[in-house]
């Protein structure tokens, strides 16, 4: 017998894997097959956080390995990751990782941004948790890796 | 020299298992052994050209080799998704994607071009989770 969970498990795949589409929690509760309010409780059991901020998290994840990664402009990495308002993009961007986006790019000498390592590992060790209040500063642990550079 | 023989996932369900490597991926049964005093099942599959490695699908146990509870989370925890990857490489990871989805195969993401290649994922039945990549030379102007 297959736990329930297993369900839950597609909801968050799809964040994971589509992020940059208009998702919303409706969606991941459809891959779920629950209804929204069910499927946030459950989802938020499950894995610890409610599915709207996983969605956001990773979104601001890859986001930040845009930032890292590539010399786009902000406001086409906001849109590449799914994110509709720059403002709210900043804002949240800045909670979460301590700096705004382009402090965050600046923050990283080019040599450094790269790390070689696979896409699911940067999504799954890279993604940070939401925060609710603005005491943090930058925090973000230097992506160094033995002379590598860029993921893989 | 040492090298590898075989790896190991958990499954909840050893025909659904099955199933899906075989019948999906396209998967050989390698090995399956039932010791019938036991209630064990020695179920090998891997893919064809690569006869040298095996991936072993093994049932999560009750008990005496599991208890009760500890059998429950470790079920719960491989259907979380936090079983293990296992990395695969393929040489042409859209083919290969047209190929699975054709049979039945669900991915968790369209190939996607990273600076190591092109890759996508999936996962069996019981949540393991799979990576198909398609190696291609190191490039920082792929996938941007």
């Amino acid at each position: 017998m297959v736990p329930p969970v297993r369900h839950l498990l597609r909801a968050k795949d799809l964040a994971d894997g589509y992020y940059f589409e208009p998702l919303t929690v409706s969606d991941l509760a459809r891959a779920a097959g629950l209804s929204p309010a069910h499927f946030s409780r459950e989802f938020r059991r499950a894995f610890g956080e409610a599915p709207h901020q996983y969605l956001l998290t990773r979104r601001l994840e890859r986001a930040a390995a845009l930032l890292r990664n590539t010399d786009r402009p902000v406001t086409e990495i906001c849109f590449a990751v799914g994110l509709t308002s720059i403002g709210s993009f900043t804002t949240s961007f800045r909670r979460v990782y301590g700096l705004p986006p382009l402090a965050y790019r600046e923050s990283f000498p080019p040599a450094r941004r790269l790390i070689r390592i696979p896409l699911c590992m940067a999504q799954a060790y890279g993604r940070r948790e939401n925060r609710t209040f603005r005491e943090a500063g930058p925090t973000e642990t230097s992506l160094t890796s033995a002379g590598t550079k860029e993921e893989r | 020299m040492i090298k590898f023989a075989n790896v190991q996932f958990w499954v909840h369900d050893h025909d659904a298992a099955l199933a899906f490597y075989t019948r999906k991926l396209g998967w050989e049964v390698r090995a399956d052994t039932t010791v019938e005093g036991w209630d064990f099942r020695w179920l090998v599959v891997g893919p064809p050209g690569q006869d040298e490695i095996g991936l072993v699908l093994m049932k999560i146990p009750g008990p005496p080799m599991l208890d009760e509870a500890t059998s429950a989370q470790l079920a719960e925890l491989v259907a979380k998704g936090v079983g293990g990857t296992l990395f695969l490489e393929t040489d042409d990871c859209q083919a290969s994607y047209d190929e699975l989805s054709a049979r039945g195969v669900e991915f968790n993401d369209p190939p996607t071009e990273q600076p190591y290649g092109i890759d996508t994922s999936f996962r069996d039945p019981s949540g393991n989770n799979v990576r198909l990549t398609q190696i291609l030379e190191f490039s920082l102007d792929r996938g941007r």
